[in-house]
């Protein structure tokens, strides 16, 4: 908050800056999708089967659909407490450009959610029995899709935050979304596993972050101020 | 400049729910009985005058089914998400009606491509349901829909739900390649070499003209479901409107 009080139009680094203080400051809730994360994985071995060559096969879906879920879950945060305390209605009514405002918001919860899922994910990768060779390739595609999932995310996080509730409405609308991802992100990981060039499907990855880092913030900008309106 | 305003009018015209009530009350007695018969005589030379096909035997015909309700699901989307971007775009409230009306068709038209496709697959592929690229394809088009209708109905306020569903449909468009590629994609990876379609590559005009009169019925159809959904819609819409409450009231005299 502080921030925004030395600064009279808090711009790009002052929104990253100020989410990520907030969410380190309640760090229950920094915590609470990397801990799904941990804590599902856990399930598997025990429903599935704790055989390492079982899990091997599933370890690249697995961790995906579970990254992918974790920042479903944490997506919500992103504008619901900006609504509720009024410092959405500030950003709306700013002079400065609110696509870049949106875009602060959305790399500070990347930084805050899916950078550490990604530092976290060659531990997971481990107990999963994941083949060595397929580290590398599973740390640089979820580095980039879970970007892509922060992105994508918040464009249906701002069609939902007036109405107060996203929870499972935001889940609903975002998965289809989030369908071309998962594919490519574990084809990188399932083509390292074989020993397949994996070059390609990261590609394509990136290809699409960046259509998306260029589309999502004007996107949810442009929903905030229609939901806005009245 | 009055040339110009007559040729705009029946745009401006188009945005009055009235008026769009009014007008397609005049096409319905027509478009009504044209839909049922292309669909009764279609449907019967498909289903019963139409020869078996050679190696599907007489399971082949629910094409007749599931081919125009693939087309129009499809289509259906592009209703949503056009009629949304023009209600967005030129503020026309009753493009915002005709999207809330098409969610739930297109919606059940995506089901019925599912489950006739579902039905047919377990006497030619030996299974009712399998992994294929379109048949995934359509069970995310049947979420999209399913998204746009939950967040429409989850806003009290009507002007917002409307919005908010256009603007969930236009993002859906966006996607819809992606997600098409990807999936194609994903399925070449994956493709099961068991799985083979086994209907000739052309047709025989004995079944594509019963096709294509079904084809033609199911457009007539989903434009006769829509604009009652539509009027339907606008009556809720307007309910307060005076011109409403007359005619509900002539309705209740009669």
């Amino acid at each position: 908050m502080s921030n925004i009080a030395r600064s009279t139009h808090p711009g790009f680094m002052d929104y990253v800056r100020r989410d990520l203080y907030l969410s380190i400051s309640s760090s229950s809730d920094a915590c609470a999708p990397l801990l799904f994360f941990c804590m599902v994985i856990t399930l598997v071995p025990l429903s599935i089967s704790p055989n390492p060559e079982q899990l091997a096969e599933l370890a690249p879906g697995l961790v995906w659909i579970m990254a992918l879920l974790a920042t479903l879950l944490s997506i919500e945060r992103i504008f619901v407490f900006d609504h509720e305390d009024g410092s959405l209605e500030q950003m709306l009514i700013a002079p400065n450009m609110m696509t870049f405002s949106v875009l602060g918001k959305i790399i500070a919860h990347w930084l805050s959610t899916g950078l550490p899922l990604t530092l976290l994910s060659p531990a997971v990768g481990l107990m999963l029995a994941l083949p060595e060779n397929a580290y590398g390739p599973m740390v640089i595609s979820l580095g980039l899709g879970t970007a892509y999932l922060s992105l994508v995310g918040a464009v249906i996080a701002s069609l939902t935050v007036s109405l107060g509730r996203g929870g499972f409405l935001i889940s609903l609308l975002a998965v289809p979304l989030y369908m071309p991802i998962l594919v490519f992100g574990t084809s990188t990981v399932t083509y390292a596993v074989a020993h397949m060039p994996w070059s390609g499907p990261l590609a394509i990855m990136g290809a699409m972050l960046a259509l998306a880092l260029v589309l999502c913030p004007l996107a949810a900008s442009a929903i905030l101020r229609v939901t806005h309106s009245g | 400049m009055v040339k110009r305003d007559r040729k705009w009018r029946w745009f401006h015209q188009m945005g009055s729910p009235r008026w769009f009530y009014e007008i397609t009350g005049g096409w319905l007695p027509w478009l009504i009985p044209l839909a049922l018969s292309l669909l009764a005589v279609g449907l019967f030379w498909g289903l019963f005058l139409a020869p078996p096909d050679a190696r599907q035997g007489q399971s082949y015909r629910i094409i007749f089914v599931h081919v125009p309700a693939s087309f129009l699901a499809l289509l259906g989307y592009y209703v949503v998400a056009t009629a949304g971007a023009v209600g967005l775009i030129w503020r026309i409230k009753m493009c915002f009606i005709v999207m809330k009306a098409a969610a739930p068709i297109g919606a059940a038209l995506t089901l019925i491509a599912l489950f006739t496709g579902a039905v047919w697959g377990k006497p030619t592929w030996g299974t009712y349901w399998v992994w294929d690229a379109r048949i995934t394809s359509m069970l995310i088009l049947l979420f999209l829909y399913l998204g746009v209708m939950t967040l429409q109905r989850a806003f009290v306020s009507k002007d917002m739900s409307f919005k908010a569903g256009a603007i969930l449909a236009l993002v859906g468009t966006v996607n819809i390649p992606i997600i098409y590629k990807s999936v194609d994609w994903w399925y070449t990876l994956h493709q099961p070499a068991t799985l083979k379609l086994t209907s000739s590559p052309s047709m025989h005009t004995d079944m594509l003209q019963p096709l294509l009169l079904v084809i033609c019925g199911f457009y007539a159809f989903y434009l006769m479901v829509l604009i009652l959904f539509a009027r339907l819609e606008i009556l809720r819409y307007e309910k307060s409107s005076n011109w409403v409450k007359t005619l509900v009231a002539e309705g209740n005299d009669s």
